[in-house]
């Protein structure tokens, strides 16, 4: 099962480099390993926009485009058994965070593609 | 949670850490059969105790801990048996400094160690079958159960495989070893072989609705993306990943909606899995910059990616397959591989070139029960008009072929009015 990874930092901090660092080398470790098929790093939220469908009607809202320039999530596609191994490894990476970087907060969003 | 859930998360969690302690545990104790059997004594015992004390923060240390426990009582024993006791003493003093490197070896690079690991568990001395087993428990982390539901075999069955292919290994001191330089082509020949058959059990499966069998492609898959990684400078390893990167990028479109197959011509492409074909090229470059175009499975990959890289059924450069499959039939003598590329001619410069090579297959012995040989000498003889002896060809097919859908298709073909 093919499952996607996106992961929103709760503030507009920027990682430490040892949290980089740790992070580079689970995803070294996940590449080798053959379950990590793709990746990119992502830019604070404010840098992107969202658009919605609420009541009919459609709206754009609009980063503010403040003066971030910092990457500060990312997403990943991964290749794995099950749901669970899939939650293993989202605990796994977040366990990276807290043990790296005290005081980050965020959210992991584990989503499962649809498909064979 | 229930206690189906529970334990399925724990068997998540150790298979995440079961590469890394099995190579760790194989290192210390120089035979891999045995580091397999503590790992799954450790997982044994996280069975036992995560299910009331919840599964650790560190659960690699955690399980690494118990396999080491275990490991030592293994050293003790086996020294017990071959040595003096005053060697015994000096040496589990030598395993105490050591101890400190096992923590450290969790996060070594382990490299070296699973491609050991791989190649013991492929060795060419255990029959086909057994490699893949051996294979997918060491390195795949699958169960004995799983491994028998995938293959549609009794667990007995392949329980005693891998037993029997472990005493193998160990008996013929075979337990621990990495081939040198020069053999390392000629071993690495018997690892592909068995990855590649682990995929086509899982790709070409007609039987078995469970998705075990769909998992032994994505297993398949993850052992060739792992090879690739540890050895990087074999361009054939990066044609089979090629090849099983673009076959499997075509699953969605393989079947319809009642199951029924779906042939490559008359896929709908918008269904092939883009990141999957971006994959396999990027592997097929790989091979180029590694000069290896000619190989076995990089001569398959590129004859694929023809096929994946055209928008349209239309738009495939079949002059470009027919020219791959000569080379790859002047590399391996194969009637198989002949008719495919008869296929291609036919394609490329019309029935008549193709039908010269197909009927040079009439009296090849590996093709006499083949319906496919049947089959396109059938469609090649329809094109050319010759019906009667088109018909006669899909009819001769059918009663060959293995199973009824393919039965139906022929006779439909048979009964097919001249176009």
């Amino acid at each position: 099962m093919r499952f996607m990874y996106i992961v929103t930092p709760a503030h507009p901090v920027p990682p430490t480099t040892e949290l980089m660092e740790a992070v580079h080398k689970l995803a070294d470790r996940e590449i080798k390993a053959g379950h990590m098929l793709d990746s990119g790093a992502l830019m604070p939220r404010t840098l992107g926009a969202q658009v919605r469908i609420t009541d009919g009607k459609l709206s754009v809202i609009d980063g503010p485009f403040v003066e971030a320039k910092e990457v500060i999530g990312g997403y990943a596609i991964f290749e794995l058994r099950d749901k669970e191994e899939a939650v293993a490894k989202a605990v796994e990476f977040m366990q990276v965070h807290r043990d790296h970087m005290p005081g980050w907060e965020g959210t992991c969003e584990v989503r499962a593609f649809a498909g064979p | 949670m229930t206690a189906a859930d529970i334990h399925r998360t724990i068997l998540a969690v150790w298979r995440i850490e079961q590469p890394r302690l099995i190579t760790s545990l194989s290192r210390m104790l120089r035979d891999v059969p045995l580091a397999e059997d503590l790992t799954q004594e450790a997982l044994l015992a996280a069975v036992e105790h995560w299910p009331t004390t919840g599964v650790p923060e560190k659960p690699g240390a955690w399980l690494m801990a118990i396999a080491k426990r275990r490991a030592l009582d293994q050293l003790r024993r086996r020294r017990m048996l071959e040595r003096k006791h005053d060697i015994i003493a000096r040496d589990m003093e030598q395993d105490q400094q050591a101890m400190p490197d096992w923590d450290a070896a969790l996060d070594d690079d382990i490299g070296d160690e699973l491609l050991r690991l791989i190649f013991t568990a492929c060795h060419p001395l255990l029959s086909r079958e057994a490699r893949a087993a051996l294979a997918l428990r060491m390195i795949c982390g699958l169960t004995t159960e799983e491994i028998a539901r995938a293959f549609l075999l009794p667990d007995a069955t392949i329980a005693q495989r891998i037993v029997r292919a472990k005493r193998t290994l160990s008996e013929s001191g075979l337990a621990y070893e990495t081939p040198r330089r020069g053999e390392l082509s000629e071993r690495l020949s018997s690892v592909l072989e068995v990855v590649y058959l682990i995929f086509n059990e899982g790709y070409t499966a007609a039987r078995g609705e469970h998705w075990l069998r769909p998992q032994l492609c994505h297993e398949a898959l993850r052992i060739g993306r792992v090879l690739t990684s540890i050895a990087p400078q074999e361009p054939e390893v990066h044609g089979l990943l090629a090849l099983m990167e673009l076959n499997a990028s075509r699953t969605a479109a393989r079947t319809d909606a009642s199951g029924e197959p779906i042939l490559m011509l008359e896929q709908d492409r918008a269904l092939w899995d883009q990141l999957q074909i971006r994959r396999g090229m990027q592997a097929l470059g790989r091979v180029r910059e590694l000069d290896g175009a000619g190989g076995f499975y990089a001569l398959q990959a590129a004859i694929i990616a023809c096929h994946a890289q055209a928008a349209t059924a239309d738009e495939t450069d079949w002059p470009r397959i027919s020219g791959l499959y000569a080379e790859l039939a002047a590399l391996v003598r194969s009637p198989i591989i002949e008719l495919n590329r008869a296929v291609a001619v036919g394609m490329a410069e019309g029935p008549e070139a193709a039908l010269v090579i197909v009927d040079g297959l009439a009296n090849e012995p590996a093709l006499k029960t083949y319906h496919l040989l049947g089959s396109v000498r059938g469609d090649l003889l329809h094109r050319l008009g010759r019906h009667a002896e088109a018909r006669a060809a899909f009819e001769a097919a059918a009663a060959l072929a293995g199973n009824r859908r393919e039965q139906d298709l022929l006779r439909r073909r048979a009964a097919e009015p001249p176009a």
